[in-house]
């Protein structure tokens, strides 16, 4: 809240260490990308190989699942520090959204 | 309400509390306005006494009745209960946490318009041809059936005012995680400050089932959907689910506070530190865990099924276990203690026993094929009553005594509170102990009148008795206050003597900045750590003097909700052939929202900045 102006001296050491932190970071986003890119492409392939409905529903379910991790640990950062309180009330909030769907499907349109 | 501030005109300090976005204000906003929802809800609640005082009564009609029932229920509930706790927790967790405010003081103000509104709204039914009569729970089937507009003005008014509540509850959650001052960490937080948290967080899962469930009857009952009509392929049992998924944890929003406030007051008044801190922290955020697993055992009748049941019963007996924990700590943090009987702490001692009565009662209910026997019984109104006031409205009557000094600067009348106590838990526990027996025996609740000679006379004039018993006692804290106001004396910082959290700390009339400079938090009870190593100042600080950012009051919050309070008359009767206007007030209304929302989103309010030089005079920035 103080108005007065901080400056940091930031070290040669420090310095490396945030360069490679984020070369790290990005080859990871990378990766990530690809991964991702891939996993539409399976998911598209299945359909238009014409498997079975029962083999693409589920898959495409995973894939998505999986993405949804993806995009959120690596491209909005879920996976740093400081994100534990996010964490918490995301996991809480899919937890009783979870029980909720799980009650109307089975004793409300059993 | 602080004596530095020079005396403005009556005008000028109504503008200025309609415009308000300070959260000590805002607190007495809300105490203001929840004490005035209370005395209507309790006007409700002496005439269905009354009428019930004597068999074959017809003090009211039977549809009179239906609508008192329904309009106490949520007017407690909502307009009451709830206000009544933001009012506490705007007044002291900013304080507790070492923040100059909540973190979006503009939706702060705008929550409690909307709270504000919608419980006029809902209160305008009785002039307006008749309050809601379907029950505080609304059940579909029946309030499809209800003819008029009173289920209009419940489902309108509870969709206005409870979007205000999950505003609020945001707010405290954003404050509690972002605001805190430098060295309080989650484990050093205060347990009101935690149990807002967790109450916060619970508003913010609860209240969106509510309010699908509201739009869906709003629609169903105005705009010609079929959601809950079975005859048209709608699923009446939908409402049921949704309403208890919300009214469940509801029942904890309320608790937890309360919880929050003995947990502050029995430290204070036992002179010990709070027994089994993390333990209390952890019993706090499993109660919220589990009160989103247990809505079903609202509806064991229904015929879920005995498996769906069974679930249901066990997950509910497992709540038992983390209150145990809290009373336990209480005891343990009170064993030893040289305790301090002041109003507060007498409220405390009556709490433990009172709650832990209607705890037991409900892991009766728990079990389902009791339940099959107590349901819709007067059992079950015995039992929520001993939880919301033994253990709610008794937190709130402490609360009053102990942070009044925080928010007004002077104590009330420790006799008269004495006093207030003994009429007040006296005729609580002779209204509802004997309430117990009546449902054993077998008296349905929401009847307005019974036959004499069926064993029930004796015991409903005694529960009518005690009613006028807690009447009496509202009466005395009310005159407390108003001697207090005429005569009081600035009490001056920690008036009670063995204040030990920060707000405690902060010198009396509290700064509209709250804190001169950020204080560091060296640990729990941070006010206790000063004290006892002797600093005369209660703090220590973060931050030198520096210039401090506030905001600007704004008006827009209390247009907004005007607009909304417009429109909503305009939807509600826009069922009505013979009403045309109400098109004109649907678009209108939400023209205003909207036009305010546009004005608020374009405008850059940056607020202002008190420079150092005038925090440093004489008056401390106080204009």
């Amino acid at each position: 809240m103080s108005h007065d102006v901080h400056v940091e001296a930031r070290s040669e050491e420090e310095y490396k260490y945030n360069r490679r932190k984020a070369s790290q970071a990005m080859r990871n986003q990378v990766t990530v990308f690809a991964i991702m890119i891939f996993l539409t492409f399976v998911a598209f392939a299945t359909v238009q190989a014409g498997f079975s409905a029962f083999l693409v529903v589920p898959l495409i379910l995973l894939f998505a699942g999986v993405q949804v991790a993806l995009q959120l640990y690596y491209f909005m950062h879920l996976s740093e520090k400081g994100t534990g309180i996010m964490q918490f009330f995301m996991y809480s909030g899919m937890i009783v959204a979870f029980t909720m769907i799980l009650a109307f499907v089975t004793i409300i349109w059993w | 309400m602080s004596s530095t501030a020079k005396k403005k005109g009556f005008g000028a300090t109504i503008w200025d509390y309609l415009t308000t976005v300070d959260h000590k204000k805002i607190a007495i906003l809300y105490l203001l306005a929840g004490t005035l929802f209370f005395v209507i809800g309790g006007i409700e609640a002496m005439l269905i006494r009354i009428q019930l005082a004597k068999p074959d009564n017809d003090f009211v009609s039977a549809g009179l009745f239906n609508e008192i029932i329904t309009m106490h229920g949520t007017t407690m509930i909502f307009l009451a209960a709830m206000p009544l706790l933001f009012a506490f927790m705007n007044a002291v967790v900013p304080l507790q946490i070492g923040a100059r405010d909540v973190a979006f003081p503009f939706l702060n103000s705008l929550g409690f318009w909307l709270f504000f509104w919608g419980g006029i709204f809902l209160n305008l039914s009785w002039f307006l041809g008749g309050a809601p009569d379907a029950g505080w729970t609304s059940y579909a089937s029946l309030s499809l059936a209800s003819a008029g507009h009173g289920i209009d003005f419940y489902a309108v008014g509870l969709q206005i005012a409870g979007a205000g509540t999950l505003i609020s509850g945001i707010n405290f959650i954003v404050t509690i995680v972002n605001m805190r001052a430098p060295g309080m960490t989650f484990m050093r937080m205060p347990l009101m400050t935690w149990t807002t948290f967790i109450a916060s967080a619970l508003i913010l899962f609860a209240f969106p089932p509510l309010t699908i469930g509201l739009f869906f009857l709003i629609f169903d009952r105005m705009f010609g959907s079929n959601f809950f009509d079975h005859t048209m392929g709608g699923n009446t049992i939908i409402w049921e689910h949704l309403f208890w998924i919300f009214g469940h944890p509801e029942v904890y929003i309320l608790v937890l506070p309360a919880f929050g406030i003995y947990s502050e007051i029995i430290p204070v008044f036992a002179r010990k530190r709070l027994f089994g801190y993390s333990s209390m922290v952890f019993a706090t955020i499993l109660i919220g865990f589990l009160g989103f697993m247990v809505w079903a055992h609202h509806m064991f009748t229904v015929g879920l099924g005995a498996t769906a049941n069974a679930i249901f019963a066990i997950a509910t007996m497992a709540i038992a276990v983390p209150t145990g924990m809290k009373v336990f700590n209480w005891l343990c943090t009170m064993w030893g203690g040289s305790i301090k009987v002041t109003t507060p702490m007498l409220y405390a001692l009556g709490f433990i026993p009172s709650f832990v009565a209607g705890g037991v009662t409900g892991v009766m209910q728990a079990a389902a094929p009791v339940d099959y026997q107590l349901h819709d019984s007067y059992f079950i109104v015995a039992h929520f009553h001993y939880v919301i006031v033994g253990g709610i409205v008794l937190a709130l009557l402490a609360a009053t005594h102990f942070y009044w000094p925080i928010m007004f600067n002077r104590m009330l009348n420790e006799t008269l509170g004495k006093i207030t106590f003994v009429f007040f838990f006296i005729g609580f526990h002779l209204t509802f102990f004997i309430q117990h027996f009546l449902g054993l025996m077998g008296m349905p609740r929401r009847v307005f009148t019974y036959l004499p000679n069926q064993g029930l006379d004796t015991f409903n004039l005694i529960s009518t008795v005690g009613a006028f018993f807690m009447a009496i006692g509202v009466i005395l804290l009310v005159i407390n206050v108003i001697i207090t106001s005429i005569k009081g004396q600035p009490c001056g910082r920690d008036p009670w003597g063995d204040g030990r959290t920060l707000e405690w700390a902060i010198p009396q009339p509290i700064p509209f900045y709250n804190f001169k400079q950020t204080p560091l938090v060296r640990g729990l009870d941070t006010f206790w750590i000063e004290k006892m190593e002797g600093n005369k100042e209660g703090m220590s600080y973060a931050e030198p003097i520096s210039d401090i950012h506030m905001p600007n009051n704004s008006f827009i919050p209390f247009v907004m909700v005007i607009g909304l309070f417009v429109a909503g008359f305009g939807a509600l009767y826009n069922q009505d052939a013979d009403k045309p206007w109400s098109l004109v007030a649907l678009i209108v209304g939400l023209a205003i929202t909207l036009g305010a929302m546009i004005v608020r989103s374009l405008k850059d309010d940056l607020g202002y900045h008190i420079h150092k030089e005038d925090l440093l005079n004489d008056k401390g920035g106080n204009e």
